[in-house]
């Protein structure tokens, strides 16, 4: 108790007051992190070194859950590898888009209000509903895109049913989801001084050249920021491919990802000890991509701060 | 040395252009040509946005005009851009269908949107004020760690709450979905502590001289100021939830308990080849939420630049 009295010692009256509503201002919070966070986490880890099904007691059975998920769980590496390459390639896909449409939204045009909201529309479809939408148009017979692929005389994939084609048109599908990260660019992009670019056009710079000296390092924060955020919402995609292939990953195991291994797992066959010891590796993936992240920062992240000096 | 004088020479340049000529033709063709570059780019500007905002909204036409289609005309052949006759009936016949109750759903869909969204935005108000505005011990690595918190992956905390929820008999129930909203969200709680810390101190101080606790300035004073924030979570809050898919799926075993997202996902289980049918009932899942979109659309816009990216 010592340990807690001390800071309080030094406060006035009127400070201890204000230390005491602020505390309680906040309790709602401190409760969730306890019964909601921090409790679940470390109930996850215990569990995640026991057999549990749910009817029974968990049985503790050290770490074997992780040595039946590297060595003998048949579909734990597809799931790896199926959420690896969604990531690695709706992630930057996404980004490198978002921003040029930010780019194109940021343009000076009569009405483009409307354009904005157009282009933020497709966000709000519930993701059920536009997985749907997606599994129509992707029919690989007489589906809407295939028949125009047709039309212009190319060979048309069968997507959602071939394992080759499934995760691109994944990928193809998030990137229609894009308006919310191309809304966080376009406020980036409108908190650079106009002044800077138009004292750049004098010296005769070209949209190209503002475009790297300038818009991509004064944005550098919101691409981290951006990319952080989508990295880890990838490693999580779970409503879109549990539509298309099911709790089995259909085709091939192709649309299996980590997130749909995980929930068949725990809610479908019960096995809440495996169940937790899959979460945990993913947690422990999340936060490792995210420390690399935030150190490779350093490097390419521009701080206004660092260049006033020179 | 090149560059340099050429680029001293140049106002000399101008400067006998300007005493050369008469001064109206001089001023007056470059500001045509400009006037005329500017049609052009702005013509080529529109073609471009046009271009792409007819990618970005066939998958939702294409929903609207397949809805209006019977089950096999979906994929009929050519492309059937405009059905005729649109088949209005569609819509009947999915609102009619009893695996599909769509105001039952529609109204669990509202009912649980609505008390998430009330719950996180009472819940945040207070919290991030509580960070935001009033000094007490450990609140800084209080605030660090509900900003760490945003890095776990929800799995990792969902099944012990599942198995917390399953021991106090929630299964089932709206529960398990709704009340833990009320104590509160990392990311709104970040985002308002954002906001409140924008605005000045001194009103509040003023009111401390005259003797108001704290819960009076937070409720008089404070509060009205951050109405906008306010409305922006709500709004962002009631779409996120409308939209929320793996909890109810979790928790929820009954059709008439389901949000319209689970029952539009269980409809789709039992009639993969009703396509119209299903196009119609995907499209009355999207049209509360574009409704919303429409009214809140100026908080969509101002949400982004509240949540502070810079950080």
């Amino acid at each position: 108790m010592s340990g807690i009295r001390s800071p309080w010692a030094h406060l006035s009256a009127m400070q201890r007051r204000e230390a005491r509503a602020g505390m309680l201002f906040v309790l709602p919070w401190v409760i969730s992190l306890l019964v909601f966070t921090a409790y679940p986490v470390v109930a996850s880890v215990t569990l995640s070194f026991t057999d549990y099904s749910i009817v029974q007691a968990p049985n503790w059975v050290g770490l074997q859950n992780y040595a039946t998920m590297f060595t003998g769980d048949p579909s734990f590496w597809p799931a790896v590898r199926n959420s690896l390459f969604y990531a690695v390639f709706s992630v930057p896909l996404g980004l490198v888009l978002s921003l040029a449409l930010a780019l194109v939204l940021n343009m000076r045009a009569a009405g483009m209000s409307i354009y904005r909201t157009l282009f933020y529309l497709p966000s709000v479809v519930p993701p059920i509903a536009g997985t749907i939408v997606f599994i129509v148009m992707f029919e690989p017979q007489a589906g809407l895109v295939n028949t125009l692929i047709r039309q212009v005389g190319l060979p048309a994939p069968a997507w959602f049913s071939d394992p080759a084609w499934s995760k691109p048109g994944l990928i193809i599908m998030s990137l229609w989801g894009i308006g919310a990260t191309t809304l966080i660019f376009l406020a980036g992009l409108q908190d650079i001084p106009k002044s800077l670019l138009e004292s750049a056009s004098i010296d005769g710079a070209g949209a190209w050249q503002k475009l790297w000296n300038i818009i991509l390092p004064l944005l550098s924060p919101v691409i981290l920021f951006n990319l952080v955020m989508n990295i880890i919402g990838a490693f999580q995609v779970f409503s879109q491919p549990l539509v298309i292939g099911g709790t089995t990953g259909a085709p091939l195991e192709s649309m299996l990802m980590y997130m749909v291994h995980i929930y068949r797992n725990a809610f479908r066959y019960f096995k809440m000890g495996y169940a937790s010891a899959l979460s945990v590796v993913l947690f422990a993936a999340v936060m490792l991509v995210t420390i690399v992240i935030f150190r490779s920062a350093r490097l390419w992240v521009f701080r206004e701060d660092d260049g006033s000096g020179t | 040395m090149n560059p340099r004088s050429e680029r001293s020479s140049a106002p000399d340049d101008a400067a006998t252009a300007d005493v050369a000529g008469p001064a109206k033709s001089i001023l007056g063709r470059p500001a045509v040509r400009r006037k005329l570059q500017a049609q052009a780019s702005s013509a080529w500007r529109h073609a471009l946005l046009i271009g792409v905002a007819l990618a970005f909204m066939l998958p939702f036409v294409w929903m609207v005009i397949s809805a209006l289609k019977p089950n096999d005309m979906v994929f009929s052949q050519p492309i059937q851009w405009w059905p005729s006759p649109p088949r209005w009936s569609n819509f009947q016949e999915v609102i009619n269908y009893p695996r599909f109750p769509f105001f039952r759903l529609l109204w669990n869909s509202i009912f649980f949107a609505g008390t998430v969204t009330f719950g996180t935005v009472v819940s945040c108000a207070a919290v991030a004020y509580g960070f935001a505005r009033l000094r007490f011990p450990g609140r800084d690595l209080l605030f660090s760690i509900t900003v760490g918190t945003l890095m776990i992956p929800t799995i990792v905390t969902f099944i012990p709450t599942f198995i917390l929820f399953k021991a106090l008999g929630q299964l089932g129930t709206y529960v398990p979905l709704i009340v833990p909203k009320f104590f509160g969200d990392a990311f709104f709680i970040f985002m308002m502590r954002q906001f409140y810390l924008t605005l000045p101190m001194e009103l509040a101080d003023a009111a401390r001289v005259d003797g108001a606790n704290e819960f009076r300035i937070f409720w008089q004073i404070m509060l009205p100021l951050v109405r906008p924030a306010l409305l922006v979570m709500a709004v962002f809050m009631f779409l996120w939830t409308w939209n929320d898919f793996f909890g109810p799926l979790v928790y929820l075993s009954n059709t008439s308990q389901f949000p319209l997202t689970l029952g539009l996902y269980a409809f789709r289980a039992q009639r993969d080849t009703y396509w119209g049918l299903l196009m119609a009932a995907a499209t009355l899942t999207t049209l509360p939420l574009v409704l919303v979109f429409f009214v809140g659309q100026r908080y969509f816009v101002e949400g982004v630049k509240l949540t502070g990216t810079k950080g």
